[in-house]
């Protein structure tokens, strides 16, 4: 059975927000969208998005890390956000695991978002139902794109190439691979929801120099600190004794 | 309960519109990528990076994911606007006008000034990647007071760079992390291209190469270093210096590469009592001056022990010691001098000045220099040298380096980047794979060919300037002084005060206009540049000097004209406001002549071709200064019998040349009657419509045995000279030794035939033009008492927000609404300030009001916060009570653009000495929490900004974008 999922690298993950704005602006003249603003130009601005980064700071300085953490559906294997449907609206797709809302079913009670644990629904509050990312469920079936192009906006548009897509029921897809050789990880497997969608971690290259690496023949100090022989005329003690 | 779903999420929601997907470049920020914009019924619907263009191949950032909030965005100014009779400068107060009232009450203007006295205008521009065209009307108009923003923005990076290497990060070439195993980032240089180094880092991480990042606050692409080393900010030139100490003190240089590329081996003369001293010993004076290095240096040679000419074969020279020529005059090699020179730059002393522990200093220098010679590549490419050497293999030494402003935006700016062109010429990186790469086209002579005039007499009435309005100097002559050693432009550019300001000081226009120092003028143009804002050091102050007005009743800057697309905080001193296209409108290139978008492989030019039709009244501002220099009659916009030579601007793009016949114009592509032409050829009508056929963009890939080694590359320097991107096919030698500076520092010594500074200033241009790197504390930070305002402070740059642009963006600003100080968590208990608190922040010019952030991802001397955030109450048609006004700050409120002259003389710049560069990172701060009961809100404050006649309400409520149909 299919589950496609995404899996984000935040090895070189920059928090630029691209999959931000790419999946607002693709969905939002969507099936799925709009993607409403609230008070889109005066205070506190607000809106739908289907993903956002987080950024937040690990550990004290100087030993600190930075992280860029993006979020939407995780579409999971066991999506707690279905039963508490009394609609019928949240459902899960079974041909391939997405987890959509059926805005024609939706009756915007906000169950589903109490029950997601991850925070990943969002409310139209202007059209009162609930949203969530659909893995641009529009785009990766579309035989109107190119094959290249049938992925997530965001997928595409990732400027680190951050996020990859695939099926990771598929032993041999891309993304289960990197989950399997990079140490991939779901978010809080501990509420036993299964997330698809994973995270591979951050990972550091270091550099150890011997010190035999300092100590060479071949230093170029060898060559360029062999001054000019004094010439025979200049003083030497031969001018002076003769012991 | 039913199980099919009654909404279908593969709908298409607006099945019956017409659906059209155009390319071409994106503009919403510098970098220039490919984009394919998606129409639906007209609509922009959604924008993709095109996978077909060299640059971003087929990604896209945040910004460039909102340009539909941009096009569609209420702060679109709409139609010309003239100030109203009687209302204030400033007030905001505008009517409309038509664009022929426009046209006619401009040109008139202008055409007086240009049959008085040109220089009474003044043209200054934000973007600085249409200076081909800015720059041609200024320069025919007959204006010195010309520039754009690099002045305040990067110059110190250019001008360091192309003064030691001959080229320069960016748009004229970056590490080459394709190849790369170290990647050194220092301070922050995200935005110099962003995308394109997102695609790079992404790459090298993946391919197991080591980040390092240099930087006082990790953020940015820092957050994905193997290693973050925080410094302190403006000491980055004392790590460097201290880096190079230990590469030469453990001998981890590429002496192969100093001997034959760089003047490393060349004598100099060492005997201080000569009036040649620290100049390079000649065999003969060179016959004619012409802007490259005549090979007529010397080396003292290891096998015959006597001075040679250099570059003979069989020479070698001594790199280390000290010599006497016949005639007795002792002569050293230059790197024996940048050996004395950095003698005394230890890691232990640069770990005090730094921050940085000695040992770390040491173990990166050992890491850069192990890298470099143990991990070296050998492409199997042969080229040829510029001495006839035939190589089998280009070599590279896999260590890469990157800064843009972090390193430049401080008064000590030049010598830290000379030093970092130092370094990694040290290491053998320039040119060669997995290190520098340039990027036609550069490299170029070291200073380029071009000259700025040299005397006042350049500039007459009715008249072109003689000369460009910026250039390269090389040595004092080509100053644009008066004989009195004043300046002759506005902004003081190439005076004595600033000789090598390439790029002009845009940051000093406003301010020596106000004073009348060293003149007054009549008219000051500027473009798309936000001076009464973010862009201004001392904005406040700034502002006033827009409304002030002298002791008859005029302004003192008498005729404000603005052409933005949008309703800045400059719109509203403006007298007459343009109203720009945005880039999906538009005509534009990015030209050859000017700031291409080459890769390391080869030049490459594109075009913008507009997707939708600009609102009836919005002008793009190439075709507004084509018209003006048609009506007012400037040689190249007119026939010989003053009639109009282009109808628009696309019409000039295609038959412009530089003189009649020369094939070279403003694009590269398809030249030729028939398009067959690359680079030079005849006008090609069709031009545009091959542009558009492919991609919007022209890219010329160089064989692989030019694409490397390029300052001494045969091959490459002779194709360049065919295609006319270059006059000489000389070698370009790396200056490690600068006789460009010390000609200055001769004159200023009272030595030499050249011109003589003034007094007043012959100690700072003596001080400053050292022929070798040297670190001081930055000007300003020397003159502030550390113990009242300990703190550095710094800004860095948003990704979703880079380039000081679309704060308006109703998308992007959910990503950054306001900005906030963020302070080391230990510093801010310290000062009893917690999370969250409103501070004041002071220097020794002014104070704000903000929101304090704790922070561990910040060195704890260092405060910083977000460039470009904090807005005027009102501007960019917000409402008044937005979040960038009423939480949101601009730092350049602490920021003055002037420091205290001393010795009883006027103000200087607070600019690098050499080049002006605005010192925006050298201010020194305190905090201290704001009292109770004062008001949670951003101070200062200012009276909010009103819409304009002709613009867009604001949606309030919910804004439910939906293109092409369903809303």
């Amino acid at each position: 059975m299919t589950q496609l999922a995404l899996v984000i690298d935040l090895n070189v993950c920059v928090g630029c927000s691209a999959c931000v704005t790419s999946c607002k602006e693709w969905n939002t003249s969507s099936a799925a969208g709009p993607l409403c603003d609230g008070n889109p130009y005066g205070a506190e601005p607000t809106g739908t998005f289907f993903n956002r980064v987080q950024t937040f700071e690990v550990g004290t300085y100087p030993a600190t890390e930075t992280v860029h953490f993006p979020k939407s559906c995780m579409h999971c294997e066991d999506p707690p956000c279905v039963p508490v449907c009394p609609t019928g609206a949240s459902y899960k797709r079974k041909s391939d695991g997405i987890v959509l809302v059926d805005y024609d079913k939706c009756i915007g009670c906000k169950y589903c978002s109490w029950a997601c644990p991850y925070g990943a629904r969002e409310f139209d509050e202007a059209g009162k139902v609930m949203k969530k990312c659909t893995l641009c469920v529009d785009r990766i079936y579309d035989k109107g794109l190119p094959e290249k192009e049938r992925k997530p906006a965001c997928v595409r548009a990732c400027p680190a190439g951050a996020r990859l897509f695939g099926d990771v029921h598929d032993p041999d897809s891309e993304v289960s691979q990197a989950i399997r050789e990079q140490g991939g990880y779901a978010l809080m497997p501990e509420w036993g929801t299964q997330p698809a969608n994973h995270y591979l971690p951050r990972r550091k290259t270091q550099l150890h120099i011997h010190e035999d690496e300092l100590e060479r023949s071949d230093n170029p100090l060898l060559i360029d600190s062999e001054l000019p022989q004094p010439g025979t005329g200049e003083p030497s003690l031969d001018d002076v004794t003769s012991w | 309960m039913a199980t099919t779903p009654l909404h279908d999420p593969l709908s298409n929601p607006s099945p019956d519109a017409a659906v059209e997907v155009k390319t071409t470049t994106c503009y919403m920020c510098a970098c220039r990528c490919g984009i394919r914009v998606h129409l639906r019924d007209g609509e922009v619907r959604y924008i993709e990076g095109n996978p077909d263009h060299p640059l971003n191949q087929g990604v896209i950032c945040a910004k460039g994911s909102s340009g539909i909030m941009k096009q569609y965005s209420p702060a679109r100014l709409t139609q010309p606007l003239r100030r109203k009779a009687g209302a204030e400068r400033g007030s905001g107060e505008f009517e409309p006008i038509s664009w022929e009232e426009a046209f006619s009450l401009l040109s008139e203007r202008l055409a007086k000034l240009r049959a008085t006295d040109p220089k009474q205008f003044a043209l200054f521009t934000g973007r600085d990647q249409m200076q081909a065209l800015t720059g041609l009307f200024a320069r025919q108009f007959g204006t010195p007071n010309y520039a754009a923003h690099g002045g305040f923005c990067s110059v110190n990076m250019a001008a360091g760079m192309i003064y030691t290497i001959g080229g320069s990060f960016w748009e004229f070439g970056g590490p080459d992390l394709d190849r790369a195993r170290l990647f050194i980032m220092l301070g922050t240089a995200e935005d110099h291209h962003s995308n394109p180094l997102k695609i790079a880092i992404s790459k090298f991480k993946r391919d197991g190469g080591r980040f390092v990042s240099i930087n006082p606050v990790r953020t940015g692409y820092s957050a994905i270093a193997d290693e973050w080393v925080p410094i302190r900010p403006g000491t980055d030139g004392a790590l460097l210096l201290a880096v190079i100490h230990e590469i030469l003190a453990r001998g981890l240089y590429d002496r192969d590469f100093l001997v034959r590329y760089t003047n490393a081996g060349q004598l100099v003369n060492v005997e201080e009592t000569n009036d040649e001293f620290g100049m390079f010993v000649r065999v003969e004076v060179p016959e004619e001056e012409a802007c490259y290095d005549p090979q007529d240096k010397l080396w003292w040679d290891r096998n015959s022990n006597r001075p040679v000419v250099t570059h003979q074969e069989g020479c070698d020279p001594f790199l280390l010691g000290e010599f006497r020529l016949k005639d007795g005059t002792r002569v050293k090699p230059s790197f024996q001098l940048l050996q004395d020179r950095v003698a005394e730059y230890t890691p232990e002393w640069a770990a005090g000045v730094t921050g940085i522990p000695a040992e770390t200093i040491r173990r990166l220098a050992h890491e850069m220099g192990v890298t470099a010679r143990d991990q070296k590549i050998e492409l199997p490419i042969a080229w040829t040298d510029s001495w006839g050497v035939e190589h089998d293999t280009v070599t590279g030494n896999p260590v890469a380096f990157h800064a843009m402003r972090g390193l430049a935006a401080h008064s000590n700016g030049f010598h830290t980047i000379r030093a970092l062109g130092i370094l990694m010429t040290l290491l053998g990186t320039i040119d060669r794979p997995g290190g520098f790469r340039h990027k036609v086209p550069f490299p170029r002579p070291i200073p380029p060919c071009a000259r700025p005039p040299n005397n006042p007499g350049a500039v007459k009435p009715n008249t072109p300037l003689d000369g460009l309005a910026l250039g390269w100097p090389s040595d004092p002559d080509d100053l644009f002084v008066t004989d009195e050693g004043a300046p002759v432009r506005l902004d003081k550019a190439f005076s004595w005060e600033y000789p090598l300001s390439v790029h002009g000081l845009m940051h000093n226009a406003i301010t020596n206009a106000w004073r009348g120092d060293p003149y007054p003028i009549d008219t000051l143009l500027l473009f798309m540049a936000n001076m009464a804002w973010n862009s201004s050091m001392n904005t406040a102050e700034v502002r006033k000097m827009l409304c002030d007005k002298g002791e008859n009743g005029e302004y003192k800057i008498p005729f404000l004209v603005v052409c933005d697309a949008f309703h800045s905080e400059t719109t509203a001193f403006a007298d007459l406001i343009l109203p720009d296209t945005t880039y999906l409108e538009r005509h534009d290139v990015m030209s050859i002549l000017d700031r291409p978008i080459s890769e390391f492989d080869g030049p490459v030019d594109a075009v913008r071709i507009p997707v939708v039709a600009p609102p009836p009244g919005c002008k793009p501002f190439q075709d507004v200064l084509i018209e003006i220099g048609s009506r007012i009659g400037l040689p190249a916009f007119v026939n010989k019998d003053g009639s109009r030579k282009y109808r628009d601007y696309p019409d000039f793009i295609v038959n412009f040349e530089t003189e009649p016949g020369s094939g070279i114009g403003f694009l590269s592509g398809w030249r030729g009657k028939g398009g067959e032409k690359s680079m030079r050829g005849e006008p090609n009508p069709n031009q545009w419509e091959m542009y558009a056929r492919n991609n919007c963009v022209h890219h010329y890939e160089l064989p692989k045995s030019y694409q490397y080694m390029r300052n001494w590359n045969k091959g490459y320097l002779e194709w360049s000279k065919r295609k006319r991107i270059t006059r000489y096919a000389e070698p370009i030698l790396i200056h490690l030794y600068s006789e460009v500076l010390m000609r200055f520092r001769q004159a200023a010594q009272g030595k030499g035939l050249s011109r003589k500074p003034p007094a007043h200033l012959a100690k700072r241009v003596e001080t400053f033009f050292d022929p070798l790197p040297f670190y001081y504390e930055p000007l300003e930070v020397q003159a502030t008492d550390k113990q009242r305002y300990p703190l550095a402070a710094v800004t860095q740059r948003p990704m979703a927000m880079y380039h000081s642009w679309d704060s308006q963006n109703a998308w992007l600003r959910q990503i950054h609404a306001h900005n906030e100080l963020y302070v080391n968590a230990q510093t801010a208990r310290v000062n009893g300030i917690a999370d969250g608190d409103w501070i004041w922040v002071e220097s020794q010019w002014g104070k704000v009001r903000c929101i304090a952030r704790h922070s561990e991802a910040v060195e704890p001397g260092t405060v910083w916060t977000w460039n470009a955030i904090g807005k005027a109450a009102g501007a960019w048609g917000l409402a008044p009570d937005a979040n960038e006004s009423r939480k949101g700050f601009l730092l350049n409120h602490l920021i003055s653009e002037e420091l205290p002259g001393g010795a009883g003389q006027g103000p200087l710049s607070n600019s690098d000495p050499i080049t002006g560069q605005a010192a925006w990172y050298d201010v020194r701060v305190r905090i201290r929490k704001a009292e109770p009961g004062e008001e949670a809100v951003s101070s200062p404050q200012f009276e909010p900004m009103g819409a304009y006649p002709g613009m867009a309400e604001a949606p309030s409520g919910w804004l439910r974008f939906f293109a092409g149909g369903r809303k």
